[in-house]
């Protein structure tokens, strides 16, 4: 946590922050009336940092992430970022009616970018995924990693400060996941972005964050964080990665051990 | 420095090695499709029709030769309809009577899809307008169209806006009902993607919306096509008037008028036609173009 914090602030000194949740709740109302979700988050994610969000289900993860994304109102807090936010989905989410080059030139529309740069830019971005090439290709023509990788390309395409990715490799093979994550690896530190990543599994939160929060279950809350300082690239089998694991496994263990409790 | 060369050459070795596994598993993923084979396309789609048609000309033949129906005034021979279609062909009518049709019914099409298309979006995205006339307008869907001859004819009198009026009260309904559903069935995941991708308001509806309710809609103008041609040949047939020139409506009306059999069945024959070939030159290719882009025309 020390490191994290002492290396924002060395990054960075004018722009503080790529996105800030503060004190932030969030409830719904359910069939025994308002059912709390979030509960007094805070949390902050420096410029350029990845962070992953872990948690059993019923943590919220996805909740918060939707609010980070705009999409939803806290019911209390706020919630600062600089600019709209890209976000990834667990499906791909591409559009079915256009090709992979203009679901990316959509994106590029949406955010103004002229006609005539659409075209070159969205081979550009098709080319840091390494797709070259699918320009022309239907979505349905593509595999399960590569419209991730579009649907990544897409996202990057809105030129955030901030990606938000909400369990992206989930729905893949083993062998696609983990090269999905020496890709998104790779494109975080060309681009220098800041992610925040949701998952449930641990191992891959450890591969990818610099930072891994845990959220508890029902209602939501920050329950312990911790700092990941493997150095990059690292591999999701490496013995660092496997202890910090089992650290957190632990930790998510206890935090859903909890709840059998009463 | 010799430690950074390296370093940096293990790097691209890395990335490298990391491009080679990606390209490897893209081309083991991805799947061919493409189309089948001409010969393949004839004997699924196209034999099975012809021998049906074929089946059944050989059983009207065989009612007539084997004498089952002897009475030419209820079941005129395939050659007496045949002889019709060359009297009117060589009177230079033909074309006349369907082309009096098709164009009135392809106008009014037209006209119900400029009405219908802004109706079904102010429908499905308006929840008050839905609440007011969702309900009316699919209840009118189950409505004959024919029932809307009647006071058309005392409203508008028997002209061709009496026409279009029951083509635009049969096929409005059809067209946007099918937007409805068909934005209805938008994934909300588009809707969110969009969203954060800015796509909202009008620009959301025109990037987002329409497009993922395009089969839908399609599904919708299909409908919308055959209840406008069904309820311009009920108005056709019942108002019928010199003024209005002669469609096939009235053909099937001055046939029956006549006592010529062969004059209605004709008539009938046309109509079927016509029918069948707007939707399979038309409609069809659109739709199955549509579904095909979007991968869901798959072969089991």
């Amino acid at each position: 946590m020390a490191t994290a914090l002492a290396k924002a602030a060395d990054v960075t000194t004018s722009v503080e922050h790529a996105a800030r949740i503060e004190n932030v709740s969030k409830s719904f109302a359910g069939p025994a009336g308002q059912q709390l979700v979030l509960d007094d988050i805070t949390l902050d994610v420096a410029p350029g940092e990845f962070v992953t969000l872990l948690g059993a289900s019923g943590c919220g993860k996805s909740t918060l992430l939707n609010l980070v994304a705009g999409l939803d109102e806290p019911t209390a807090g706020s919630i600062t970022t600089n600019g709209r936010p890209a976000l990834m989905f667990q499906e791909h989410a591409l559009f079915p009616w256009l090709t992979a080059g203009k679901n990316i030139e959509l994106a590029l529309k949406l955010r103004g970018v002229a006609k005539a740069d659409r075209r070159d830019k969205a081979e550009e971005l098709l080319e840091l995924v390494r797709l070259k090439g699918a320009y022309g290709k239907r979505v349905h023509e593509l595999s399960g990693g590569m419209r991730q990788r579009v649907a990544m390309a897409r996202a990057l395409a809105q030129d955030s400060q901030l990606l938000l990715m909400d369990e992206p490799f989930a729905a893949l093979d083993a062998i696609t996941r983990d090269v999905l994550h020496d890709e998104l690896t790779r494109i975080w530190r060309e681009t220098r972005l800041s992610v925040l990543f949701v998952t449930h599994n641990v191992r891959e939160a450890v591969r990818l964050a610099q930072r891994v929060v845990l959220l508890s279950s029902r209602p939501g809350r920050v329950a312990h964080q911790w700092t990941v300082d493997i150095p990059q690239p690292r591999r999701i089998e490496d013995t660092a990665v496997a202890e910090l694991s089992v650290e957190i496994t632990e930790q998510l263990r206890g935090e859903i051990r909890r709840h059998g409790q009463h | 420095m010799a430690s950074t060369e390296t370093k940096s050459a293990a790097a691209v070795d890395d990335s490298h090695d990391l491009a080679g596994l990606e390209a490897g598993l893209d081309a083991l993923e991805t799947v061919h499709t493409g189309r089948p084979p001409l010969r393949q396309t004839l004997v699924q789609k196209v034999l099975p029709p012809v021998v049906a048609v074929v089946l059944v000309l050989v059983v009207w033949q065989a009612l007539i030769t084997f004498k089952v129906v002897d009475d030419p005034t209820k079941l005129p021979s395939p050659g007496d309809v045949w002889g019709e279609v060359q009297d009117a062909w060589l009177q230079g009518k033909l074309f006349g009577y369907i082309w009096t049709s098709v164009s009135r019914g392809l106008l009014g099409f037209l006209l119900a899809l400029v009405i219908g298309t802004p109706l079904g979006l102010l429908v499905a995205r308006v929840r008050f307008v839905r609440a007011a006339i969702g309900p009316i307008l699919s209840g009118l869907q189950s409505l004959p169209s024919v029932a809307w001859v009647p006071p058309a004819v005392i409203w508008l009198g028997l002209n061709s806006s009496m026409m279009y009026a029951v083509i635009l009260l049969g096929a409005v309904p059809s067209i946007a009902n099918g937007l409805v559903s068909g934005v209805d069935q938008v994934p909300p995941l588009f809707l969110r993607a969009g969203r954060t991708m800015g796509a909202t308001g009008l620009r959301g509806t025109w990037h987002i919306v329409m497009p993922a309710a395009l089969p839908g809609y399609l599904a919708g103008l299909k409908q919308g096509w055959a209840f406008s041609w069904r309820s311009l040949m009920a108005a056709e047939i019942i108002a019928s008037s010199p003024d209005l020139g002669v469609g096939l409506g009235q053909l099937l009306e001055n046939g029956r008028t006549a006592s010529s059999m062969s004059m209605v069945f004709l008539a009938i024959l046309l109509i079927l036609i016509v029918g069948i070939a707007i939707d399979l030159l038309i409609f069809s290719p659109l739709e199955r173009w549509v579904l095909r882009s979007r991968g869901l025309l798959v072969k089991s």
